[in-house]
């Protein structure tokens, strides 16, 4: 039992205590406590300081709205900075901190600024880090040197250095009726569309159920509200179409009624169940929605309206009632409106002592003066509350007569209080209403934006479509028993008293207050997009749950325009903070498909290196005990051009091309000709874009008249197919051509080597081999080891090499077949690494080099671009720019300092020069085991005319600057000899 | 967003892929206009209303989609199978 514990009451578990730390303090609350009721219930009235002033702030608000109260939870060596104290349930062992003071949350050095006031205004940060334009300190770095300290001294919590350790999830789900709100509303709603059968789902962002239920005093059909309540909560989990989400925040409101959701699963425990995440992210597609996200309540501003102490008049009666706890022993209550006698009489029920009512309002309706009789205290109509004082706690208010607007010193006085309940009216959470694309509409009477015409499927219940009393909310069929009180408060926002006596804040969170407001009316910045950016208003973590209504009223005040006239800002996802970790959650890590080809696992019996590319795995080096991967793959590159080698093609693009007019459709999308190739030969082919620009290239094979098997390069293979088929749907559908992804059919491996004819011949059946019946680019059908296969005879690496295709499922028995079939010849399985190398010494050109950004003519292809026929690109090859003498080009590079040259690195002409112009870049690089040196490929100015020459490559970033000869990019047996032979 | 695909029934976003403005015209594959070629690829209307444009199933039947969507809402007005417009289109 604690100073601010009340007797009895409450939505808590007494018998249940709970340890918890608070700065380092241990204190203890009850099971059904909030971190901030606990708090409350601790006698802890300071929770934070605020952002620019270094102000005690204390509680305000008991739910998301929360802007004061944000703390640090410390889970282990993780941090998480800015939650707000209201929305952490309290567990065993909970360890948080308060933010932005130093040394301590009553001693705080940064509190000097509060002082400076004037000098933190609207814009400060705009007018100040301009620096200086005329004086000594004109274009110096003084002033970015000061902003670092400013900056530091501003803020919010921090968050920590170490790696996330939390698992997160996503869910999706489909529901007839997804309802967002558990109140009155909410619970009405999902029972009506539980009855009719439909599959609901009921998303409460608190952890338990109810809304206002919880702590508002009301009969519902001749029970207490909070057993009403109890029984409709276990009438809805009993039912079978219901699926009941607690501590789940609705926050995003997308196209076609989807929504996105955050479940906070483990958040509230000490200890996780085993495979708990701590996130889950739901995409919930709805075929109805029902917003019941009920209203926030709104502050009244006046000066020192921020003393810790002060708070909304729900929220108050929120403590009180649902948590049992009191915010003060001798409260006052200051409104514009009837709901907070309601407030006053749970206060005084639980306890508390009411010193004073204070109403801006000169008549208010019977049932008002009904709650105040009960609530006890003095009822001052007419009146407002002027001032606040007490600096770690309210101490007293100033409270004077108040008519018309006019503020008179004649009756003006004091109160002691320890607390102060607020009450400027209700703004309804129309949140996701707005991001669902509708404006909002301004009610007179409500003094409030109203949700306008759904623009989706969804409908409005309770608070938020303004209906306050729970009769309303629950819907007709109910018997309610309430407090008939008058919702629509008098339409005053703030108190302004004639002589300034301190700051009247709006925005808690971010320290605007209302004189920022007028300074940026003065200064321009009317419109409510300018005064959110230029003041900050209601871009604080809170968004403005509490301050968007004031300020745009303060603001129109200034203008001398309605409110209705000033517009609103519209409300952009997330309504409240959503973790990273639940965005990313099963995209990354273990949860990405893997591509595995046939040979996988004989791949990693042999000791291979494996390389990701895309989602592929495939070999990058067969380590031989010991090796480095430089020494693996020159060991491997120099027997396939010794004897012969044997490396996985599975994993390039496979597609076939079937129909009459396959011929005719590949001379579209090739530059070269392929209706002219003869059955049973291949032939390498290169595609553009529209623009002239290479796309991809590859050898496709005639099977068939009318049937092709097209390859294209591993990584391009997704989108050579939708290029195919975008033609063919949106371009050409006239042609008969059908495209089908073959990729995974086929398991491939090229032999490759002076003796790879040989190997063949141990192993192949069915057919003959040499030169007449498998001449170069020629295909072949025939078996090995019982698997039918297809061979085609071409090089990539510039030897004598065949590719050798058979089904998927056959493709370790072939392999085996051809590695026994090897034997005598040593043969070599070799990776990526080795690969490359042989097809840099041959200057074949992939990826790194059709970039994007390169020409036919940059790679020196243009050989392969038809003169006879129209393909994708032949109109736009030859324009200006691609034909421009200073496109860099491909070249060979070969280091003079024999040392190794890096991908990237830029190549200039002269080290000397400062700055150092690039003439262009190396794209690919290795040792070459047939030249005996450190070469690459590169892209460079000129390409072949500087042939010969000597340049230097330059890279900062890993310090490598050194002599390169620029000379052909053909460096191993131009003419082509080896291959073809 | 959810786009009613004519072989596979409504599916969501995610499973398809943005293939371009529908409206654009390609010039006869000879032609040497460069002015007409230089519309066809870079030039674009950037509409604020209903836009014609090509969609993808990639995630599902792969069949080439013509929409036209209101940019403003992201309400699909119309769907088609992109083969069978552009034959009507050849047709007219």
């Amino acid at each position: 039992m604690t100073a601010h514990r009340t007797q009895r009451g409450g939505r808590i578990d007494r018998s249940r205590i709970i340890r918890f730390t608070f700065d380092g303090t241990a204190m203890s609350g009850h099971s059904g406590d909030t971190l901030a009721s606990a708090l409350m219930a601790n006698g802890i009235s300071v929770v934070g300081r605020s952002f620019k002033y270094h102000r005690p702030r204390g509680i305000f608000a008991a739910g998301i709205d929360e802007p004061n109260a944000l703390v640090t939870v410390i889970r282990g060596k993780l941090r998480e900075p800015n939650v707000p104290a209201t929305q952490i349930e309290i567990y065993d062992g909970l360890t948080v901190e308060s933010q932005n003071r130093f040394p301590s949350l009553s001693f705080d050095v940064g509190a000097i600024n509060g002082l400076a006031g004037n000098l933190f205004a609207a814009g400060f940060y705009y007018k100040t880090f301009m620096g200086p334009v005329v004086g000594p300190l004109k274009g110096t770095r003084f002033w970015m040197f000061c902003e670092q300290f400013i900056r530091r001294a501003a803020g919010l919590g921090r968050a920590g250095y170490e790696a996330d350790t939390d698992r997160y999830e996503k869910m999706f789900a489909f529901c007839d009726v997804l309802v967002v709100g558990s109140g009155p509303a909410g619970l009405a709603a999902a029972q009506r569309a539980a009855a009719e059968g439909k599959r609901v789902i009921l998303a409460e962002q608190d952890g338990t159920l109810g809304g206002a239920l919880r702590w508002r005093s009301a009969t519902i059909d001749g029970q207490p509200a909070a057993e009403w309540l109890d029984t409709t909560e276990a009438e809805l989990r009993a039912a079978g179409n219901v699926t009941i989400l607690p501590r789940t925040t609705v926050w995003g409101y997308y196209d076609d009624n989807q929504f996105a959701a955050l479940e906070r699963v483990t958040d509230h425990k000490s200890a996780p169940a085993i495979g708990e995440p701590r996130h889950r992210q739901w995409t919930i597609r709805a075929k109805d929605v029902v917003l019941a996200t009920g209203a926030f309540e709104r502050p009244i501003v006046f000066p020192g309206n921020d003393r810790p102490g002060i708070l909304l008049a729900g929220a108050a009666a929120r403590y009180a009632a649902q948590f049992g706890t009191l915010p003060g022993r001798r409260v006052a209550i200051f409104t514009n409106n009837d709901s907070a006698y309601e407030a006053a009489v749970a206060l005084r029920d639980a306890g508390a002592e009411i010193a004073a009512i204070v109403d801006l309002r000169a008549g208010i309706s019977p049932a008002a003066r009904d709650l105040a009789r009960q609530a006890g205290g003095e009822l001052l109509l007419g009146h407002a509350v002027t001032n606040a004082g007490g600096t770690k706690r309210l101490r007293e208010i100033d409270v004077q007569p108040f008519a018309g607007g006019t503020i008179t010193d004649r009756g003006k006085r004091s109160i002691v209080v320890d607390c102060l309940a607020v009450s400027g009216g209700w703004s309804p959470a129309i949140h996701l209403a707005s991001q669902a694309g509708a404006a909002p509409v301004w009610d007179e009477a409500l003094q409030a934006f109203l949700p306008p015409a759904p623009s989706q499927r969804w409908t409005g219940a309770g608070a938020f479509a303004g209906k306050f009393s729970t009769a309303d909310a629950l819907g007709g069929e109910f018997e309610v028993d309430e407090a008939e009180i008058d919702y629509a408060p008098a339409p005053v926002f703030e108190i302004r008293p004639a002589k300034k006596s301190g700051k009247s804040f709006v925005d808690f969170q971010h320290d605007v207050t209302a004189s920022d407001i007028r300074l940026a009316n003065r200064e321009g910045f009317q419109s409510v997009e300018h005064l959110k950016r230029y003041t900050t208003l209601g871009m604080a973590t809170d968004q403005g749950k509490t301050s968007n209504v004031p300020g745009l009223a303060i603001m129109a005040a200034a203008r001398g325009i309605p409110i209705s006239q000033a517009g609103t800002t519209r409300f952009r996802p997330p309504f409240s903070a959503v973790s990273i970790g639940s965005l990313a959650a099963d995209t990354h890590g273990h949860f990405k498909p893997e591509r595995l080809t046939p040979m996988h696992d004989w791949h990693m019996q042999h000791g291979a290196r494996m390389y990701s590319a895309g989602l592929w795995y495939r070999p990058m080096i067969y380590g031989a005990g010991g090796e480095t991967i430089e020494q693996a793959y020159v060991r491997e590159a120099a027997a396939v051009r010794e004897s012969v080698g044997i490396v996985d093609v599975s994993t390039l693009g496979k597609i076939a091309v079937q129909g009459p007019d396959a011929g005719a459709f590949l001379d579209r999308v090739y530059t070269n000709m392929f209706s002219t190739l003869p059955v049973m030969k291949a032939r390498y082919g290169l595609m553009l874009r529209e623009e002239g620009i290479a796309f991809d290239d590859g050898t496709t094979w005639r099977l068939g008249e009318h049937e092709f098997l097209m390859t294209t390069t591993t990584a391009n293979a997704g989108k050579v197919m939708q290029h195919l088929e975008y033609y063919l749907d949106c371009v050409w559908p006239d042609l008969r051509v059908h495209v089908t992804s073959v990729t995974d059919e086929w398991a491939g491996g090229a032999v490759a080597g002076p003796n790879a004819r040989k190997v063949l011949e141990v192993c192949v059946d069915g057919t003959a081999l040499d030169n007449d019946a498998l001449p170069f680019m020629g295909i072949v059908r025939g078996e090995i080891a019982g698997a039918p296969v297809l061979i085609c005879r071409l090089s990539f690496s510039g030897e004598l090499a065949y590719e050798v295709y058979c089904g998927a499922g056959h493709g370790t028995h072939v392999w085996d077949a051809l590695m026994a079939a090897g034997k005598p010849f040593a043969i070599t399985p070799y990776g990526l690494e080795a690969l490359g190398t042989l097809r840099i010494e041959k200057g074949h050109v992939t990826g790194a080099e059709i970039d994007g950004r390169t020409s036919p003519r940059d790679l020196y292809l243009d050989w392969m671009l038809s003169k006879k026929k129209p393909y994708i690109g032949s109109a736009m090859v030859d324009r200006e720019g691609l034909v421009a003498e200073d496109r860099v080009r491909l070249v060979g590079i070969v280091s003079l300092d024999d040392r190794p040259l890096n991908g990237g690195a830029h190549i200039v002409e002269r080290l000397e020069d400062e700055p150092r112009d690039s003439i262009g870049h190396i794209t690919a690089v290795c040792y070459s085991p047939a030249l005996g040196k450190y070469i690459g490929l590169a892209l460079v100015k000129g390409g072949k005319t500087r042939h010969g020459q000597r340049a230097h490559i330059s890279d900062p970033l890993r310090n490598r600057f050194g002599p390169v000869e620029i000379v052909s990019h053909h460096f191993f047996d131009p003419e082509g000899s080896r291959m073809h032979g | 967003m959810l786009i009613p695909c004519p072989y596979c029934g409504p599916r969501d976003l995610s499973e398809f892929t943005y293939q371009g403005d529908a409206t654009r015209v390609r010039p006869d594959p000879g032609s040497t206009d460069q002015a007409a070629w230089n519309a066809y690829v870079y030039d674009r209307v950037n509409t604020a209303g209903d836009h014609s444009e090509f969609w993808q199933h990639s995630g599902g039947c792969r069949a080439h989609l013509r929409i036209v969507r209101s940019t403003l809402t992201h309400e699909v007005k119309s769907v088609a199978y992109a083969r069978d417009s552009i034959h009507e289109r050849s047709r007219a």
